[in-house]
């Protein structure tokens, strides 16, 4: 995740970097048609970005403060739809709760699965694509309503994960229906998801020079104090990266838990997560002002946990820019 | 770069790596038992998909499939796929079209503002997309296209998807230079060089983009929640959903028959492509 214009660095990927004594300057001839030539390129870029992102984003901000059900004109109503949200809705709380729960406990785990089954996969030789294609497979299937149907299913009562532990003597009647647990049911679905991650965790590890592990090793160091010395420092930028990219996307997360609460967030709001209550104060409900707000607090609320984690990895991300 | 030595030295069997293969098949096994259920389930009669606690069917019962074809309200599967098609197919034109025109802006041509509107860039792959759906719902609201398939399809042709516009940047950027210089001297105006010779090299993160677009779009719940209503227009995943709402818990076997049906194009795709997606998203970053 580096936010540098282009060509201020060389390129990441081995064995395409540009030779030190390229030219690096373009001809100055034709830099008033290449100027043309760039804006007609970005032209499709430009209009999405202006009319499809940042207009739709202040009107959202607009519309937080308006109450508006679609078929009568918005009507300004200050801060109430903030002030109902913070004070008098429980449920909002209920869903913001869920989610931040939700992220805290999914993320972690999923990176952690994704970094073990990587550093396995680096070291197993013979196998890794296979491995490395059965491990991502629910990465690009567990998205879907179909498998969010399975998982409902083998965790309902009487499902299979219930029958198992029925078996060992733990009686759970089954996860999805029960308050407590049917959170991590929903969670568990993410972690299964590690595959994509770990393709990313394995990049990174390829990396990492051999030397410094053989000057490690010389120096003395044990497997662990290995792991710790020059995989962990090597590895911290992609795992910067995953985790950046996996909260953002677990603050969002939608289809499982409709699935598997049958669209309501239930039981008793437990699965009732900060995208499905807006979707439905904003959908079901018609409260598009509502919604509009909450939309705005979740963005201004990412902002701030990607802001933190960018600035907490100065101190632990370990850049090793050789050029 | 752990437990290697024993192979290296040949000194009896590796035991670090048997046990390592060891832990990745159990892994795996638990992994992967969902979706052989899935499958399972999808051909047992009714009377064994809740009662039974056999994994697979004492007799293959096709007639789920039967049911599941006949589709939903009237549908019929082969429209619900239809629908699907369109739409993913159409965001996938979109997004390998417009994220690669500006990917070459970025990533090639010089302008004013070049580094602000970057970062800009960057920062969209950020956004919730919670944050504009109101305001665009109402857009294609008052324009008459919702329940239509238009608001599925028409922002991937404007670049929306940031994320695979900064995939073909990084890969672009790794395309040698001289190979423009030399289109330059050529003759080649910049539209020439980009159609002629950083398109087709740009194949990987071309395709890269395409399979995560479809995959991506054939997935996708919410905005198809949002913008559809009519049967007529339902995406098999809609389907499916309306499937679970309107059946009891006899027809768990149609339901996961079509289940299956609605992951079949997804699984064909991966088994089709997962050489150039692993490669591609090694080298970009790209999330399942």
């Amino acid at each position: 995740m580096n936010v540098e214009a282009p060509d201020q660095r060389l390129s990441e990927k081995p064995g395409v970097e540009r030779p030190a004594g390229a030219p690096k300057t373009e001809g100055t001839r034709r830099k008033g048609k290449r100027e043309g030539a760039a804006w007609v390129f970005l032209s499709p870029w430009l209009l999405g970005a202006a009319v499809l992102t940042l207009t739709p984003m202040l009107a959202s901000l607009y519309l937080s403060f308006t109450e508006y059900d679609l078929f009568t004109a918005p009507k300004w109503v200050g801060l109430d739809n903030y002030v109902h949200m913070f004070t008098q809705d429980p449920r909002y709380w209920r869903s913001a709760v869920n989610t931040l729960v939700y992220v805290l406990v999914a993320v972690p785990l999923q990176l952690a699965f994704a970094l073990a089954a990587a550093l396995a996969l680096n070291s197993i030789g013979r196998g890794k694509g296979f491995y490395r294609s059965a491990f991502y497979a629910p990465s690009l299937l567990g998205a879907s309503m179909s498998i969010a149907l399975v998982w409902r299913a083998l965790f309902n009562d009487g499902g299979t994960v219930d029958d198992l532990l029925s078996s060992i003597g733990v009686n759970m009647g089954g996860w999805v229906n029960q308050p407590g647990w049917a959170l991590l049911v929903v969670a568990l679905l993410t972690i299964w998801q590690f595959g994509a991650p770990m393709v990313i965790f394995l990049a990174g590890l390829q990396q990492v020079p051999g030397e410094l592990y053989e000057a490690a090793e010389v120096d003395g160091a044990g497997r662990l104090r290995r792991f710790r010395s020059v995989t962990l420092p090597m590895l911290s930028p992609v795992l910067f990266f995953n985790l950046v990219l996996q909260t953002i996307q677990a603050f969002q997360v939608f289809t499982p838990a409709f699935t598997v609460s049958g669209g309501r967030g239930g039981p008793a709001d437990s699965t009732l997560f900060y995208t499905l209550y807006l979707y439905d104060r904003g959908f079901t409900a018609s409260h598009m002002g509502y919604a509009a707000a909450m939309a705005w607090v979740l963005l201004v609320v990412i902002g701030i946990v990607t802001a933190l984690l960018f600035r907490s990895s100065r101190s632990w991300v370990f850049y090793n820019d050789k050029g | 770069m752990v437990a290697v030595r024993g192979s290296i030295t040949g000194r009896g069997p590796d035991w670090g790596r048997i046990g390592l293969h060891v832990g990745c098949l159990a892994v795996l096994l638990v992994m992967l038992y969902p979706l052989v259920w899935l499958v399972a389930t999808s051909f047992k009669p009714a009377d064994e998909v809740i009662s039974s606690l056999q994994l697979l069917p004492s007799r293959i019962e096709l007639g789920n499939y039967a049911t599941a074809l006949e589709g939903v309200g009237g549908v019929s599967v082969l429209r619900l796929i239809g629908n699907s098609l369109i739409i993913s197919v159409g965001a996938v034109l979109g997004n390998v079209l417009s994220c690669s025109l500006a990917a070459y802006a970025f990533a090639r041509l010089r302008f004013t503002l070049r580094g602000p509107l970057f970062a800009l860039m960057l920062a969209t792959i950020m956004l919730p997309q919670h944050a504009i759906l109101i305001p665009q719902y109402i857009v294609f609201n008052q324009l008459g296209l919702v329940n239509t398939f238009w608001p599925l399809v028409l922002p991937k042709f404007l670049a929306t998807d940031a994320f695979f516009v900064f995939l073909t940047v990084q890969f672009m950027r790794g395309i040698p230079k001289e190979l423009d210089e030399a289109a330059t001297l050529d003759g080649c105006g910049p539209f020439r060089t980009f159609f002629r010779i950083i398109l087709p090299l740009s194949r990987p993160a071309l395709i890269t983009t395409a399979i995560f677009t479809f995959i991506w779009t054939w997935n996708d719940f919410f905005l198809q929640l949002i913008y559809l209503f009519e049967p007529e227009k339902f995406t098999i995943t809609l389907a499916l959903r309306s499937f679970v709402d309107t059946s009891s818990q006899s027809a768990y076997g149609p339901m996961f028959a079509m289940s299956v049906i609605a992951l079949l194009p997804i699984v064909l795709f991966f088994m089709a492509f997962q050489r150039f997606l692993v490669q591609g998203m090694a080298s970009s970053g790209v999330k399942g």
